[in-house]
């Protein structure tokens, strides 16, 4: 554990290699992770400040990143919510399919993303299987910010599933059971006892999808239309950027999403490890 | 509370992990459940708190059928042999998580919470640890917390299973006296579960001593020490040996030879005669007595141990004698017994 006071190591241990392992994963970070970033952020910072200000409020961009990063998170949200139902039926029922249920699940993994775009656009198109009941209602999915939610919701739900189904699997019957000889009712102990055990890992679930969401592009492109001000995502933008051999606009888009992302996910890590420390979850 | 356990029966998924048990436990007592693993002892605790439901049979509290009433309103405080504290609570939240849960009209206020699970914590010898979580607990203050936290409910019976199977033996002995202390000042109707026998005896007013799934004696510890009502229950408790004999006309043979015993009312046929080690004692005359050859001589701290070879058989018999006596330690050695007890061999075989 590094400590207030300054970075200490952790001591020496009986497990050999600490250095060596600590050198490879350091180099393999950079050559993967850090480098390329780095390179954006002097890309990005070779603009200047005002040119970038100016490029990065552009009013098409603060479009594109509020759709992107708004959509993300409704459907990070809403797997939040549904993942865990789903997580919960795999976890404590048995019934035949479950198997097949629970393949199924990785399927948004799988699958080539573009495939998902366009099979999701197929379906919610105005004369899709669930477009042409949707249209009469009123309700536009395909080629509205609503098709980009739901692609976004489609790809990003295994990673809330597969990150809390384990958790609830150890989850200790005896503390409901405990939970039920003090007089709680079942919905008590589930919202009072399971949840809040469940909640770590739902915050990584969360902020995995939600990563995953901010990143999407393949699936989205096809069923979001991509109406500048509407319907286009920040990624896209950046690829339009590109394409016009506009590289200052898309890397001042880069950048802007990259500082969001992290300190997003910088954010749910500190609750995490603040968590970790106060109730003793897990290391 | 009373509680009667009246002929239930609990089978999972056809195997059968009680049957026919019949209990009754009184108002303010203090219960052990002995028994060897897989005897059945944490299915009947279970069982009385509601947490597994009867095949047949009932239960009463009091005077009332509890048999199909849910845990919740069954109103028992059952303690965990791992704790299962709420993790994410702090230990005055997890003592007072019982009052919390109860239904508006019911619920005390904050402050009135606060205080009984502060006063709580004093009971269980905790003060002032109240703001802690329980991981920042030694595992002897869990198990007091797990205590306090069903004590909060002032439930009608205490269930306690392994109470404290993964403590280390000297905090053991603390929180067993502790816990009776605890008892007598409170005047729970208790019953908790132990395979340790010395726990059982020196705590419990009354020790169930159970085996695959029945129960073998109920009884004070001098009773089910001194006048075991199986088998089972001698050799389970304490130190016991068991000798191969006959029965003819109410007289025990031991190799054709009588033993010098009173009569016995045993039908004719073999049987066996058990025998704690310290209730024998050295012999002079092998006529009438156990008389056998030496294998082996231990000394331990307050005595000396014989082992002893009966007959060409190959019974052994292990014998307790004061370290400070003198006799030839080899060759062939005769006891004769203070204390016996004298079972039919098919009883035997039932409960081996
Ligand atoms: N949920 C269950 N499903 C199937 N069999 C069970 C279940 N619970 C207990 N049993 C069986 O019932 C028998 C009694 O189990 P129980 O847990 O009551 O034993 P115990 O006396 O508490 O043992 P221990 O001292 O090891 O805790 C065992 O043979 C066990 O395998
Ligand atoms: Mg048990």
């Amino acid at each position: 554990m590094a400590h207030a006071a300054g970075v200490i190591f952790r001591q020496p241990s009986v497990i050999p290699g600490f250095g060596l392992a600590l050198g490879f994963t350091l180099i393999y970070l950079s050559a993967i992770v850090l480098i390329p970033l780095l390179a954006l952020v002097v890309k990005s910072a070779g603009l200047g400040w005002s040119d970038f200000w100016r490029l990065a409020t552009d009013a098409r961009t603060l479009a594109a990143l509020r759709l992107s990063f708004g959509a993300a998170l409704v459907a990070a949200m809403i797997n939040a919510v549904f993942g865990l139902l789903l997580a919960w039926v795999l976890v404590r029922y048995r019934f035949p399919g479950r198997r097949l249920i629970d393949a199924f699940i990785d399927l948004p993994f799988a699958l080539p993303t573009a495939v998902a775009g366009i099979a999701l656009t197929a379906l919610y198109a105005p004369n899709g299987w669930v477009g042409q009941f949707l249209a009469p209602l009123g309700l536009k999915v395909a080629y509205t910010p609503l098709g980009v939610i739901v692609a976004l919701t489609f790809v990003s739900l295994p990673f809330i599933v597969r990150t809390v189904e384990p958790v609830l699997a150890e989850i200790d019957r005896e503390l409901e059971e405990a939970s039920a000889t003090l007089g709680a009712t079942r919905l008590q102990t589930v919202s009072k006892v399971v949840l809040p055990s469940l909640l770590p890992a739902l915050m990584t679930g969360f902020a995995l999808a939600l990563a995953r969401a901010v990143g999407e592009y393949g699936s989205v492109i096809f069923i979001a239309g991509n109406i500048p001000y509407v319907s286009e995502i920040a990624p896209l933008l950046i690829v339009i950027r590109l394409e016009e051999f506009n590289y200052g606009a898309a890397t001042a888009v880069a950048a802007v999403m990259l500082a969001i992302s992290f300190s997003m996910l910088l954010l749910i890590n500190l609750i995490q490890a603040w968590s970790r420390r106060r109730f003793g979850h897990g290391a | 509370m009373d509680i009667s356990i009246e002929n239930i029966r609990k089978e999972f998924e056809r195997f059968p992990a009680l049957h026919d048990v019949s209990l009754d436990i009184r108002s303010g007592e203090l219960i052990a459940l002995l028994g060897p693993s897989g005897s059945g002892k944490t299915t009947l605790l279970r069982l009385i708190a509601g947490l597994e439901f009867l095949t047949s049979g009932r239960i009463l509290f009091g005077n009332e059928d509890a048999s199909h009433k849910s845990v919740q309103e069954r109103n028992v405080g059952f303690v965990f042999q791992h704790y299962a504290l709420f993790k994410h609570m702090t230990v005055a939240d997890n003592v007072g998580f019982g009052l919390r849960v109860r239904p508006r009209s019911q619920r005390p206020s904050r402050a009135e919470i606060r205080r009984r699970a502060e006063e709580l914590l004093e009971l269980v010898q905790l003060p002032g640890l109240g703001k802690r979580f329980p991981a920042q607990l030694s595992g002897g203050q869990r198990q007091r917390v797990a205590l306090a936290r069903a004590l909060a409910i002032e439930p009608r019976v205490l269930l306690l299973d392994e109470p404290f199977g993964a403590l280390d033996a000297k905090v053991r002995r603390e929180l067993r006296r502790w816990l009776r202390e605890l008892h007598e000042r409170t005047g729970h109707t208790t019953v908790f579960v132990t395979h340790d026998q010395e726990e059982a005896m020196e705590l419990a007013d009354r020790v169930v001593v159970m085996s695959n799934g029945k129960i073998e004696q109920v009884g004070s510890a001098d009773d089910i020490y001194d006048a075991p009502a199986s088998p089972f229950v001698f050799s389970f408790i304490g130190a016991s040996n068991a000798l191969r004999v006959h029965v003819e006309a109410g007289r025990v043979y031991l190799d054709d030879r009588p033993l010098e015993l009173p009569r016995t009312n045993l039908p004719d046929g073999p049987a066996r005669l058990y025998l704690r080690p310290h209730d024998l004692e050295v012999s002079r005359d092998e006529a009438g007595s156990i008389p056998g050859v030496i294998s082996a001589v231990r000394r331990t701290s307050g005595a000396r141990l014989i082992e002893l070879e009966i007959g060409g058989r190959r019974d052994r018999l292990e014998i307790e004698l004061p370290a400070e006596q003198s006799h030839r330690l080899n060759g062939r050695l005769a006891v004769r017994p203070r204390k016996w007890q004298l079972y039919r061999d098919d009883e035997c075989r039932l409960a081996s």
